[in-house]
């Protein structure tokens, strides 16, 4: 009952001065705001990034060569994979579902007098599943074709637009680095843009890449789907052993290759983000701890003037503690207000930049919670010390202040 | 005995000197007394005020109000007394502004945690005659007006005393005969008023008068 007749009072002190208490919870207001748009850009990042891992397949391992050095300098890659150690993986570690090797380069592609240059990539059938790659129309090689090493290529959106813009490219054919190949699939997109974008290229199979097109004997890459996540680290280990022991790695010595984990990829980037999130959301801390020193402000500035509404509560029987509670009351009204505005503000805002920077960002609820609740403990904190000056004026005093 | 004080002192520093704004002051209130206490300025009827009004404590003395020594209460314990027991009328009327006369006239009320307060707020304001006025602000309201949202809100809580501290001072003569004649009848319906005043025309309307001089008591009739 005096509650809510404190707080009537609280929101009418409020709106009488609406400008002063706006600007007071201007700071507030903008720290929130700021808690809540840079928790959203972290959090859209973050699902950007683990969107963008998951995309390049689930439970990828992907052995590369690496780098050949002589006294330091990088002299090129080691060109020390072969089908070979792609069979033995398949055929000898445990939990791997599917093996593709790969072998990528790039090459001038024609149509007539349409001219793009995209990369290519030769490998077999299961890399496809393997990279979430969907075929939108027509179909993947098959395995006969890759062990006659048939001229056939699938397409990725992009390539296939910059070729064939409109038209049908399938059963047409097209000539990389001179060489005929017959168009039978194209790639549904991936969605992303750009110079690197994982839609613009050919797959063809590795057979007709190495013995036509390149002229190699070794791998780029071999690809490695493990049977489930936590699989992965078991065959990492296994994988690297095996390769160890088939190219005669001297214990002691470095590997003479690589093995990518998407799955500490993926964990790594989550770190990079979160600690990037904590960093801005802490920033934007500090601007409501200074919101707060406002509403201390205008708090110490409200006790003052009503010094004598104080004195006469006191005079008619309000306690010290009536009095700190109803000062507590109208500053926490004031940064939760403030918080409440700040909120509006920060998934306005982050709307407004997912809208014109096409940068997603995710407002959860529990950085809604953690804002707000903020901001009612700054009240707190900050209306504190004006609260107790209100609530330790003597009643004498307070009655004679003009 | 509603009041019954004994040797009251209360001193001040000012500056280097000392004074003695009360120096023995004796006192009692039967029930149902109207009691007018007069002096000069500086001749220490604001203290005593202040004291029997539970503001203040005095620095040696005795004071029991309603059965119970009061003067060494902490200030939580006197805030109660106040609440319960006594009821102000100041000469600046001291409503809280922006709120509604009903709402003045109930805080008391919430302060002390009674029950139906809005409904003994209404009987009170009817009772000095403003049964029209409960929705309308302070500045909405004539001085004299104001004044009787004032006892209105001292008489809510049923105090065992009425202090009215110059309840007439900043009223015309029209406005200020209405507040003593209301303070006459409540004072016939058997409440305790005690007015500090310097206008004799007022203090004749009491049945007992107190001089005070240098803070003490000189005369009494």
């Amino acid at each position: 009952m005096l509650f809510w007749t404190l707080l009537k009072v609280a929101l009418k002190g409020l709106l009488a001065n609406k400008l002063r208490s706006f600007l007071a919870m201007l700071g507030i207001i903008i720290g929130v705001a700021a808690v809540i748009s840079m928790l959203a850009l972290g959090a859209g990042a973050q699902q950007q990034v683990v969107e963008r891992i998951s995309s390049m397949g689930t439970n990828l391992l992907v052995v590369h060569p690496s780098w050949h050095r002589r006294m330091g300098v990088v002299l090129g890659t080691r060109q020390n994979l072969t089908l070979s150690d792609a069979e033995a993986i398949l055929s000898s570690v445990k939990d791997v579902k599917g093996v593709a090797p790969v072998v990528r380069g790039s090459a001038q592609l024609k149509y007539y007098n349409k001219n793009t240059r995209s990369s290519v990539i030769g490998t077999a059938t299961t890399y496809f599943p393997l990279r979430n790659y969907e075929i939108e129309r027509g179909r993947s090689f098959t395995e006969g074709e890759v062990e006659r090493s048939s001229a056939v290529a699938v397409l990725g959106s992009v390539t296939a637009e910059n070729l064939f813009g409109v038209n049908e490219p399938i059963g047409e054919v097209i000539k990389i680095n001179n060489l005929n190949f017959r168009v039978i699939g194209v790639l549904k997109p991936k969605g992303e843009t750009g110079p690197f974008s994982p839609d613009d290229m050919v797959v063809i199979p590795y057979t007709s890449a190495m013995k036509r097109l390149f002229g190699m004997d070794y791998l780029n890459e071999i690809n490695i789907q493990a049977t489930s996540n936590s699989a992965l680290n078991t065959v990492q280990e296994e994988v690297t052993s095996l390769l160890r022991k088939r190219h005669k790695t001297p214990e002691g010595q470095e590997d003479d290759f690589r093995v990518f984990n998407q799955a500490e990829l993926l964990e790594t980037m989550s770190d990079v983000t979160r600690t990037f999130t904590i960093l801005l959301g802490s920033i934007a801390g500090i601007s409501m701890l200074v919101g707060g020193i406002g509403i201390m402000n205008i708090m110490l500035v409200t006790v003052t003037e009503r010094t004598r509404e104080i004195g006469i509560r006191k005079a008619i029987g309000a306690k010290n503690r009536d009095i700190m509670r109803q000062f507590l009351i109208e500053s926490c009204l004031m940064s939760g207000l403030g918080g409440a505005l700040g909120v509006a503000a920060g998934v306005g805002g982050s709307k407004i930049v997912e809208k014109a920077l096409e940068f997603p960002t995710s407002v959860e609820i529990t950085s809604i919670l953690l804002a707000l609740s903020f901001a009612v403990a700054v009240g707190i904190f900050f209306g504190y010390y004006p609260a107790q000056r209100a609530a330790l004026l003597d009643p004498i005093e307070a009655l004679r202040y003009e | 005995m509603m009041i019954k004080a004994e040797a009251l002192v209360k001193t001040y520093k000012m500056g280097r000197s000392i004074v003695r704004a009360l120096d023995g002051v004796s006192l009692e209130v039967r029930d149902g007394e109207m009691l007018a206490i007069m002096g000069p300025s500086g001749s220490g009827k604001s203290t005593l005020m202040h004291i029997l009004g539970c503001l203040d404590r005095p620095d040696s003395g005795t004071y029991f109000l309603a059965g119970r020594d009061v003067s060494r209460l902490p200030s939580n314990q006197l805030a109660e007394m106040r609440n319960r027991h006594i009821g102000f009328v100041f000469q600046t009327f001291n409503l809280i502004p922006r709120l509604s006369a009903l709402e003045n006239v109930e805080l008391p009320l919430l302060y002390g945690g009674a029950r139906r307060a809005k409904e003994k707020a209404k009987a009170a304001l009817a009772s000095v005659g403003l049964s029209d006025r409960i929705h309308h602000e302070p500045n909405q309201l004539s001085g004299g007006e104001r004044q009787r949202v004032a006892i209105a809100r001292a008489i809510v809580t049923e105090p065992a005393v009425i202090l009215a501290d110059e309840p007439t001072g900043n009223l015309d003569s029209k406005a200020g005969e209405e507040i003593i004649k209301i303070f006459t009848e409540l004072n016939a319906q058997g409440r305790t008023i005690i007015i500090v005043t310097h206008e004799p025309d007022i203090a004749s309307c009491c049945k007992r008068q107190i001089l005070l001089k240098d803070g003490r008591k000189v005369k009494e009739s």
